[in-house]
């Protein structure tokens, strides 16, 4: 770990790499955002009905159903057998997220990433104490929680308060007060808890990891050896208890980050300077066997 | 998706766009939405700008401003009720885009026939309209002049127009939109008693036990006349209600047999019931030797098409009214043919159905009241089946007694005191005189203290034949009043609109809304309206109702007397008439049209301060003297002693309207019936004095075809009219957001079964076209009109939706009013 | 046992944080049933789209995608916003007084719906059962005043059944009628158009939902008429009744009205 005064994170890497390398899947990932919210914003803006509907279920080119199938689950302990179009819907999103990991909807498609990200860099800027840090697996039990609660109420609980599809249905259909729920998320990032909301309480996102527990696209840390500890991917990783074991793996051990908690963000990728990170597959356990790299990050200062 | 995205692109554009009309016009001025109390209102009464029925409405003006309505709760007609067109009257003059101003269509700051309209001054208005006018006659003379009136003007606005046109401008192309409405009834009026209008009156609605509508369809056209003859079906013992229509409409929902027609068999119908009555002896011989004659009519008279069109050369006769007397024996050999058999297949009627009707009128204990409008009027032989229905009443002698009523309904409210007693017909002078009797334009001029032949002797222009000629150059300096004429005639797309547009042409309209007319024509006038300006109305029966002015108009905004009046002193008789006429009476040399024709002093005989006090008379402060009842005791100097007799003035403001030939201080319930009628001799029972030998005529008309029918392509019929909600064009009563909102866009009413063999849905965005026009509309198989297969029925009232570029301008050869009610469409998916 | 074995710190740890996760979830979740439960509290004037499953079911059924709200022809519905509307936040639903429904023949909402939250089964638009019109106020009716408006019927898809003018004599005017509009809840489909097109600044017929609009029968009561008429005669046969003594003839009860025949006669009597 440095000792003497850090670079910003991320300057280094951009500095020996280049800006864009050095913020490749942070742009991707905006675009990628934006892509799937503009997909439903073209029919109401501009008549192109290419998608329409929401992230809870919508219907692509007239035929595609897709729907979200924590929803569906909740509906189906509710008490409600749905019709096969939401089944064949949820199906399809179910093998997707399986196949190229859960949580790459909470980082490459829902709209409250931003949000949080953006109440993480606030947090940052303004230096603020990292506050409450409820364990990890409390969004488990509140994905438990609202299971419960639906099939006890008959309804579909946590669509009362997901501010993920309401934001989503907010800007697509209509926002009402639902901007205060996102605000107030915002808020609880900022001032409460840092990366609180997704990284700990989100049941969508828990729903999502699980749902990604083996999934085939994975970040890897071939090149571990080469880090020179500047602990830039730390400081970036939302979920960051799921690098060290592939980073720090000793010989022998995966360079694959096998945490269903990763978000396949690919931010760690961008920040290492010295290209540690990539993406692969979960069967690849290549780890590059390297010579220790030249410390030349303090020189810079 | 299971539906295409244009009907949703349409439909959602649709809706949009009649919400945004609807929030547009929703914005109504703060003070009608607040409820005024009654302390400082003043009441005062007028009659329903709307329908011929008559209602009579009290209206409260405060600061101003007409704030509230309600019906008079002692008038005869409606007894306070009203329909929903009356409960929004207090509405209707405050649409947001009223005009205030007068507008010329200009470029370069100079009058441009395809220029874009600016505001400009009365003076202005008047100087190029003037210059217009003068340049017309002086290029191809009167007949190059004309003018398109309305049965909604007020009766001395129709009579100021009918003496501006045919005395000042010596053009007698003045023609109401009553005739789109009333003429066949006019001339079946005139051909079976000569002498027009009803003879009995809405008190008939109490003392019928039968009641038949023939093409009408009360329940929505005539609401409070319904709501009479509904109680009676409801309350008396017996009575009861049959209905006569090509489609079924509400009306039906009262009918113990209602009936659906082919069209244009109404013709056989009505013989096979006058073969009925004879055949079953029920002939009442006695009235029929006393009271009537018997004719022919001739036939094969053409459909009034232009004189090129083949159906028209075809004609044996055309436009023959030649009437052959015939005797009892010929007449019923002629409705022999018209069997039970025969007619009930050419109808479509069930026999049993139609052998019911028939036993009404020939019950000698029954009383029949036959009520009819536009299904009637508007129809190529719509003369001959006003007269047919007069047959059966004349037959069985069921007439001039109380609840014995063959009773023609009118559409307006002055369709009757104004279009028709006024005598504002291209051939009409007041009191049912005509132009082409030498006498009565002598008696004409007498009256009005002209020169002896400056009334033409041609019967001038009537509203079809004006389209025709504007669209062919020889009518050039035109003036349309208080109508919606490009919205409401028909074929539009070859002959309204082109002949508006034909730059030979100068086309003033006045209005107080920009309608489809208005925004065709080069010149727009402000109008004032209803109860902006003193008034007299004349109802379907013969009552005569008047009001004083309530309120000022907006802006400039001034009433069609006012714009005639004013008009007139802009041409020198010299001008208008030529020198030689001049010289028959040369104390007129110089004078203005105005001076001769409104300061002859006869109509500025009565001082402004006549006027009733309290109330404003724009006209009166104006010109001087109380234009209005100058005008008016000019008017009735034609009718009074001539079985047309008017109250005097005063008398009008002060009742709730009365009821012509008002003789000796009473009014007359049934005219031609001895102890009712005063012109009817003593002993005589009954007396049809219109005729020097005081006898009605039955007149013998067969069936024949009409002109256009379904065939492989266009293979529908179209059949067109109203809907309760809004009044004709709906330029009033679509500026009133609830009654928008009601009947927001017109719809193509069709049966189910019709609209899935053509793999159409309900609402769908479809096309309706005929040989003339194409629209797009949506398409309806639900709701108040059910028609029978082969048939579509579409309201006009729609100004997005305009149906009258489909329909076919043929008319009664005979009256010349258009048949709005039948011609071949088709309807498509879009 | 004595004393139990004491529990390792781990241990102990892990229960206190699983009891505390367990206490903070219940309290959450208690939270997120009183919301639910709140949700269902559909607002009268808030009418679902056609074939809607009863409320309690519709909100475990409805996932909210609007794809319903996106089919709709005539932008009738709308997905709830949070606050600003009164059902549950992003259930689709309509207001009849500002856009009702139009009955499409192919029910496109309907077909749209991919759980079955509005109910696949119905496939006649007469048969929805959004709500059912109810004239709440005939003192304000302008046809009760004996006015003829009637826009409510005029406008009604299934006129003449769902809405009939059931008439009467006018006794203030004395030569009136008074069509009043009569819901026949029966054939209603609640689709708005009458509510919608009221012409009175406050609608005088509304649609409402049908636990709102519609009484129950007991069934401790039955209608003997309709029973008789299911039955094709009377529930209890044999029953007999004794002519009335008359004072002679031409006074037969028979012939007032209401008068019945006697089912029995005695021998030998009348004849």
């Amino acid at each position: 770990m440095k000792e003497t005064m850090k670079l910003p994170v991320g300057e280094e890497a951009t500095r020996l790499k280049g800006w864009w390398p050095a913020h490749r899947f942070l742009v991707l990932r905006r675009l990628s955002q934006a892509f799937f919210l503009g997909l439903f914003l073209l029919g109401p803006w501009l008549g192109l009905w290419w998608v329409a509907g929401t992230l809870a279920g919508s219907r692509t080119f007239g035929v595609l159903p897709l729907t979200d199938p924590l929803v569906l689950a909740q509906s189906l302990v509710a008490g409600h057998w749905p019709e096969l179009t939401a089944l064949i819907g949820a199906l399809i999103v179910l093998a997707a997220y399986a196949l190229i990991g859960g949580r790459v909807y909470c980082s490459w498609v829902c709209p409250i990433n931003p949000v949080t990200d953006a109440a993480h860099w606030l947090h940052e800027t303004l230096g603020l104490q990292k506050g409450w840090q409820p364990k990890r697996h409390t969004r488990l039990w509140l994905l438990a929680m609202v299971l419960i609660v639906s099939a006890l109420t008959g309804t579909i609980a946590w669509e009362v308060v997901n501010p993920i599809t309401m934001l989503h249905r907010g800007l697509v259909f209509g926002m009402g007060f639902a901007w205060a729920l996102v605000a107030l998320v915002f808020l609880f990032d900022l001032l409460v808890s840092r990366r609180g909301w997704c990284g700990h309480l989100c049941p969508v996102g828990a729903f999502y990891g699980l749902l990604g527990t083996y999934s085939l696209l994975r970040v890897s840390a071939p090149r571990r050896a080469a880090c020179d500890d500047c602990m830039d991917c730390f400081a970036v990783c939302p979920e960051n208890h799921v690098i060290a074991p592939a980073l720090r793996g000793k010989d022998g051990e995966t360079p694959l980050i096998l945490s269903p908690d990763c978000t396949n963000c690919g931010r760690c990728v961008d920040v290492c300077s010295v290209n540690v990170f990539e993406f692969t597959h979960r069967f690849d356990q290549h780890v590059e066997a390297l010579p220790p790299p030249e410390r030349s990050g303090t020189t810079a200062a | 998706m299971t539906i295409s995205d244009s009907r949703r692109t349409f439909l959602k554009a649709t809706a949009a766009a009649s919400t945004a009309a609807a929030a547009g016009i929703s914005l109504a001025p703060a003070a009608l939405a607040q409820t005024p109390g009654n302390s400082d209102i003043r009441w005062d009464k007028a009659p329903c700008r709307f329908c011929g029925t008559g209602c009579s409405v009290l209206v409260g003006t405060k600061e101003g401003r007409v704030v509230a309505t309600q019906g008079d709760p002692e008038a005869p007609v409606n007894r306070g009720l009203n329909c929903i067109k009356g409960y929004f009257l207090s509405k209707i003059m405050y649409g947001t885009d009223r005009l205030t101003t007068p507008m010329l269509r200009k470029s370069g700051g100079k009058y441009d026939k395809n220029g874009e309209f600016e505001p400009v001054s009365w003076d202005e208005a008047f100087d190029v309209m003037a210059e217009k006018w003068k340049a017309a006659l002086a290029a191809n003379g009167p007949t190059s002049v004309g003018m398109f009136g309305s049965g909604q003007w007020t009766v001395w606005e129709g009579y100021a127009a009918s003496k501006l046109m045919k005395a000042g401008f010596r053009s007698n192309n003045i023609d109401p939109n009553a005739r789109h409405c009333m003429a066949s009834a006019v001339v079946g009026f005139m051909r079976a008693f000569g002498i027009d209008e009803p003879m009995g009156c809405y008190d008939d609605f109490e003392q019928a036990d039968t009641f038949v509508l023939w093409g009408s369809n009360m329940a929505e056209m005539h609401p409070i006349l319904w709501s009479r003859l509904t109680d009676t079906r409801l309350t008396k013992p017996g009575a009861q209600v049959h209905v006569l229509s090509t489609f079924e409409h509400r009306s039906f929902e009262l009918a113990d047999n209602g009936m659906v027609f082919t069209p244009q068999t109404d013709l056989a119908i009505l013989n096979y019931i006058a073969n009925y009555i004879i055949q079953n002896d029920a002939v009442n011989w006695d009235f029929l030797e006393k009271h009537v004659n018997i004719t022919k009519t001739a036939t094969d008279i053409g459909y009034g098409l232009r004189d090129t069109n083949p159906l028209q050369q075809a004609a044996a006769n055309p436009d023959s009214g030649e009437l052959t007397p015939i005797d009892f024996d010929e007449y019923a050999a002629a409705v022999a043919d018209y069997t039970l058999e025969k007619v009930a297949e050419m109808s479509g009627v069930p026999a049993h159905q139609l052998e019911r009707l028939a036993e009404q009128y020939a019950d000698p204990d029954r009383k029949v009241m036959s009520l009819w409008t536009m299904g009637f009027n508007q129809h190529t032989r719509g003369s001959w089946v006003n007269g047919l229905v007069y047959n059966v009443h004349l037959l069985t002698g069921k007439i001039s007694e109380p609840g014995n009523s063959p009773f023609s309904l009118t559409g307006q409210p002055s369709a009757c005191g104004t279009a028709r007693e006024v005598g504002t017909f291209s051939h009409r002078l007041p009191a049912d005189m005509v132009v082409t009797n030498p006498e009565h334009r002598a008696h004409a001029e007498e009256i009005w203290k002209l020169p002896e032949g400056t009334i033409p002797d041609k019967p001038g222009l009537h509203a079809v034949a004006q389209n025709r000629a504007l669209k062919d150059g020889t009518l050039n300096a035109y003036w349309v009043q208080c109508n919606n004429n490009m919205q409401a005639a028909a074929n539009i797309n070859e002959e309204g609109w082109p002949g508006y547009r034909n730059s030979q042409n100068f086309v003033t309209v006045s209005d107080a809304y920009p309608t489809v007319t208005a925004m065709s024509a080069d010149l727009i006038l402000p109008a004032a309206m209803w109860v902006e300006k003193e008034g007299a109305y004349g109802n379907a029966e013969r009552r005569t109702q008047f009001w004083h002015q309530q309120v000022m108009a907006p802006g400039e905004a001034k009433s069609d007397l006012w714009q005639l009046m004013e008009f007139a002193k802009r041409f020198t008789v010299e001008e208008a008439w030529g020198e030689e006429l001049v010289a028959k009476i040369p104390e007129l040399a110089g004078k203005t049209l105005y001076e001769v024709l409104y300061e002859n002093g006869q109509v500025n005989q009565y001082p402004t301060e006549e006027t009733a006090e309290g109330f404003d008379n724009v006209e009166a402060e104006h010109f001087g003297f109380y234009v209005q009842k100058g005008l008016f005791e000019e008017y009735a100097m034609f009718g009074r002693g001539h079985g047309h007799d008017l109250a005097p003035f005063e008398q009008y403001h002060q009742a709730r309207g009365l009821r012509w030939p008002v003789v000796d201080g009473q009014e007359t319930l049934y005219r031609f019936r001895e102890g009712y009628d005063p012109y009817v001799p003593e002993g005589s029972e009954v007396s049809f004095y219109g005729y020097p030998d005081g006898k009605a005529k039955i007149i013998f008309a067969p069936y024949e075809a009409p002109p256009e029918a379904p065939d492989e392509e266009y293979d529908l019929w179209l059949s067109t009219g109203r809907v309760l909600e809004h009044w004709h064009s709906g330029s009033m009563t679509r500026r009133v957001p609830e009654l928008h909102r009601a009947f927001p866009a017109a719809v193509v009413f069709m049966h189910p079964e019709d609209a899935e063999a053509r793999g159409l849905r309900r609402g769908q965005e479809i096309s309706i076209s005929t040989r003339r026009g194409e629209m797009l509309s949506r398409l309806e198989t639900r709701g108040r009109n059910k028609p029978p297969k082969g048939l579509v029925f579409v309201p006009w009232f729609d100004e997005g939706q305009l149906i009258n570029k489909l329909t076919l301008d043929a008319t009664c050869p005979l009256s010349k009013q258009t048949d709005f009610k039948k011609c071949a469409c088709k309807v498509e998916r879009v | 046992m004595p004393a139990a074995t004491p529990l390792s710190p781990q241990r102990r740890r892990f229960l206190m944080d699983t009891a505390r996760m367990a206490g903070g979830c219940a309290l959450a979740g208690g939270a997120l049933v009183w919301l639910a439960r709140d949700a269902r509290a559909l607002p009268a004037e808030a009418l679902r789209p056609p074939g809607a499953l009863p409320e309690t079911d519709f909100l475990g059924a409805c996932i909210r995608c609007g794809l319903c709200v996106r089919d709709c022809p005539y932008d009738t519905l709308a997905l709830a916003e949070l606050g600003a509307d009164g059902p549950a936040t992003g259930t689709p639903f309509f207001t009849a007084r500002d856009v009702p429904c139009e009955m499409c023949d192919d029910i496109p909402c309907v077909t749209a719906c991919p759980t079955g939250a509005l109910d696949p089964a119905l496939t006649n638009i007469d048969d929805a059962r959004m709500g059912t019109a109810v004239l709440v106020d005939q003192e304000n009716c302008l046809n009760f005043l004996g006015l003829r408006c009637d826009v409510c019927y005029r406008v009604c898809p299934v006129i003449d059944a769902a809405i009939t003018l059931e008439l009467s004599h006018n006794e203030r005017s004395g030569h009136h009628a008074i069509f009043a509009p009569t819901v026949h809840a029966e054939h209603c489909t609640g689709c708005g158009k009458c509510e919608k097109s009221c012409v009175l600044p406050e609608a005088a017929i509304k649609v409402l939902p049908l636990r709102l609009a519609r009484g129950a029968p007991a069934e401790h009561y039955r209608k003997g008429w309709e029973e008789m008429e299911e039955h094709g005669g009377p529930l209890v046969e044999g029953v007999i009744d004794l002519p009335d003594r008359l004072p002679g003839p031409g006074t037969d009860n028979l012939a007032a009205p209401g008068g019945f025949e006697p089912s029995f006669t005695l021998p030998g009597a009348g004849e």
